[in-house]
């Protein structure tokens, strides 16, 4: 019996002016899993979230989300609309909002011009912004604009934001970049609390961090996945190992 | 969720009082030798810093709140400023250098040969001997044209210096387009000489009075209009885009629409500002387009302070109150200081007219810090009063 997925990437490619960064690629993602992606620079990691958001188009193959939703088709808004939610990896937040309207821009609704003209912050709204907050921990930081917040609490705002949204694929790329180990430790709750409400694709460099979270890793090599299983399998891995630490001479071209 | 600024809504309503209703009093129930007396020229000139005004609040939407840089928003004041003109024109009646029934420069460019069947009046300007026509006009002509426009730049996702060129470069086209005597809109000549509108004389002390009154009140209701805007959910969009625009975009948003949105309606107020200019000046013409225009409206801005709705509005007052002084002192340099004051803006005052109490705050908080020993220098002293709010 066929599995159903809620992210399918199967035989995609896609070159940028003759350079492959994406080759190949199968990827699927279950319902509520956690999953962190990793690999070295240039692997193809952020081009692969760029491709299923509708940011770039694949050359060849076929990207679905849920059972038969085709992602190549839609744009950014709308794949978003229907439940994908990705973090950039310099935390992208409106510096000139509080950071509850930062929330309250992200909550589900109608996202139409007229729509926005005649909107409210009603009692609904304000008890899910609540709500939120108390998830990323910046209740006590509602009032205040988002460019004022220290880079962790951004990230952490960012965040929020995708919840608000309720998406149920969440994209994150790099959360804990430039966060102190304290704060790397509190994002990692926060995204295993969220495993099984969300489905949700980490990328990240830090392995102390993909160990504290991870069930199950991707590893990306040259746009093509190298290996997929726990953090051990992948860790003790001889083709992993070379590609990472170079221990082999690299290839004859 | 902005609470509203009761304090700044009080200025604006005295503002409003003495430009709306004390200033067209000062001129017609005073005598000309009062001290008080504001004379029927004042008025003119006063009617067209209005206008400017509004001219500048719709670069401010585009460019302080949208963060898109529009180079071209002269455009659609003189696209505004033509539809009425067209319509005056067609008021001057028999009372033209040709005693003609149309127009002296159709007569003048010999238009009755090109369009005999209607006496030499171009097909499309009949309908502006309406005035309601051409009222509307004014409004849905750079609507159109900022559509298309927007359509075109916003769904190629063009953004930054390149909408701000494309917008110059559509201006200069527009601009060398209108100066061609076929183009049927009077070439380099423009439009003027007019004599009525709405059937009084125009250039009466009581009809420019008028025109001035409604240049006050149509400032005021875009003045109310951009605030109410900017409060709503949509204007924190507006600025979410200017700050983030991908984020927007990745939280469903389509920003495309809602810059066209903004586009569109920035088109429309400038317009309108166009249309109340020309009555006043009596005159339109293609220069009105050149892009030098546009980027004096965008001075205005950055010499009042974007990002507030006062900034442009006091900038395009006082640039322009400057510019009448200084094209009459020392007229040659005048662009020299234009071109000084934005730098100097740019470089000392970020925030323009409306930062200064607030730069002036800051010096004097750091000048007083200096001569106090007791002061930490990095943390917050305790103020003995709760801080401003009122």
């Amino acid at each position: 019996m066929k599995q159903e997925f809620v992210l399918t990437l199967e035989g995609v490619n896609k070159s940028f002016e003759g350079f492959k960064a994406i080759s190949d690629l199968n990827f699927y993602l279950d319902d509520g899993e956690l999953r962190v992606v990793i690999g070295p620079n240039g692997a193809g990691k952020s081009t692969m979230l760029d491709l299923i958001t509708g940011r770039t188009r694949p050359d060849t193959g076929k990207i679905e989300f849920s059972r038969d939703t085709d992602l190549t088709r839609l744009n950014e808004a709308q794949i978003n609309r229907i439940g994908i939610g990705r973090k950039f990896q310099t935390p992208s937040v409106y510096v000139d909002h509080t950071v509850s309207e930062n929330i309250w821009l992200s909550l589900e609704g109608p996202r139409n011009v007229w729509a926005t003209l005649f909107s409210r912050v009603t009692p609904a709204h304000k008890e899910r912004i609540d709500q939120v907050l108390n998830l990323i921990g910046l209740t006590t930081k509602a009032n205040t604009k988002a460019g004022l917040l220290s880079h962790g609490q951004k990230q952490w705002l960012e965040i929020g934001m995708l919840l608000a949204q309720n998406p149920r694929v969440l994209l994150v790329d790099e959360p804990a970049a430039g966060m102190t180990d304290e704060e790397t430790v509190k994002t990692g709750e926060l995204l295993l609390s969220l495993a099984g409400k969300h489905s949700i694709v980490v990328i990240e460099h830090d392995m102390t961090f993909v160990r504290q979270i991870a069930s199950k890793v991707t590893v990306l090599h040259q746009g093509h996945v190298l290996k997929e299983g726990t953090v051990d399998q992948v860790q003790q891995d001889e083709q992993v190992i070379e590609v990472y630490l170079g221990r082999k001479k690299k290839g004859t071209h | 969720m902005k609470k509203p600024n009761k304090q700044e809504l009080i200025w604006i309503g005295l503002a409003a009082f003495v430009i709306i209703l004390v200033i067209p009093w000062l001129n017609a129930g005073t005598s000309p030798d009062s001290f008080w007396h504001v004379s029927n020229f004042s008025v003119t000139v006063y009617g067209k810093y209005l206008c400017y005004a509004v001219l500048a609040l719709s670069v401010n939407l585009l460019w302080g709140y949208t963060g898109l840089l529009s180079l071209g928003q002269a455009l659609f004041f003189s696209l505004g400023g033509y539809a009425l003109g067209m319509h005056l024109m067609l008021m001057i009646g028999k009372l033209g250098q040709y005693k003609a029934d149309i127009p002296d420069f159709m007569v003048f460019l010999e238009f009755p040969k090109r369009f005999p069947e209607t006496g030499g009046l171009p097909p499309h300007w009949i309908p502006f001997k309406s005035f309601w026509f051409a009222a509307s006009a004014v409004i849905w002509v750079p609507a159109i044209v900022a559509f298309i426009f927007g359509w075109l730049a916003f769904r190629s996702r063009i953004k930054g210096v390149y909408f701000s060129i494309l917008s110059q470069a559509l201006t200069y086209a527009a601009c060398l387009m209108f100066f061609r005597n076929d183009f049927t809109f009077g070439g380099n000549n423009g439009l003027t000489d007019f004599k009525f509108i709405l059937g009084n004389e125009i250039n009466s002390p009581g009809t420019k009075r008028w025109l001035y009154v409604a240049s006050a009140i149509l400032l005021l209701l875009t003045y109310l209009f951009c605030r109410w805007l900017t409060m709503t959910k949509f204007g924190l969009i507006q600025r979410a885009i200017r700050d983030s625009e991908n984020r927007v975009l990745f939280s469903g948003y389509a920003t495309a629409s809602f810059k066209m949105f903004v586009f569109v309606v920035s088109a429309v107020i400038a317009a309108l500002g166009g249309a109340l200019f020309v009555p006043q000046v009596g005159i339109i013409n293609p220069s009105e387009m050149a892009p030098e225009k546009s980027l004096e409206a965008v001075v205005w801005c950055a010499v009042g302070g974007r990002h507030t709705l006062i900034g442009p509005i006091l900038g395009a007052i006082s640039v322009n109150a400057l510019k009448s002084y200084a094209t009459w002192a020392f007229p040659e340099q005048w662009l020299y200081l234009l071109g000084g004051l934005f730098i100097l803006v740019v470089l000392f005052m970020p925030k323009g007219i409306v930062g200064i109490p607030e730069q002036l705050n800051g010096f004097r908080k750091r000048f007083f810090k200096r001569r106090d020993p007791d002061t930490v220098p990095f943390t917050q002293a305790p103020t003995l009063e709760p801080a401003g709010k009122e």
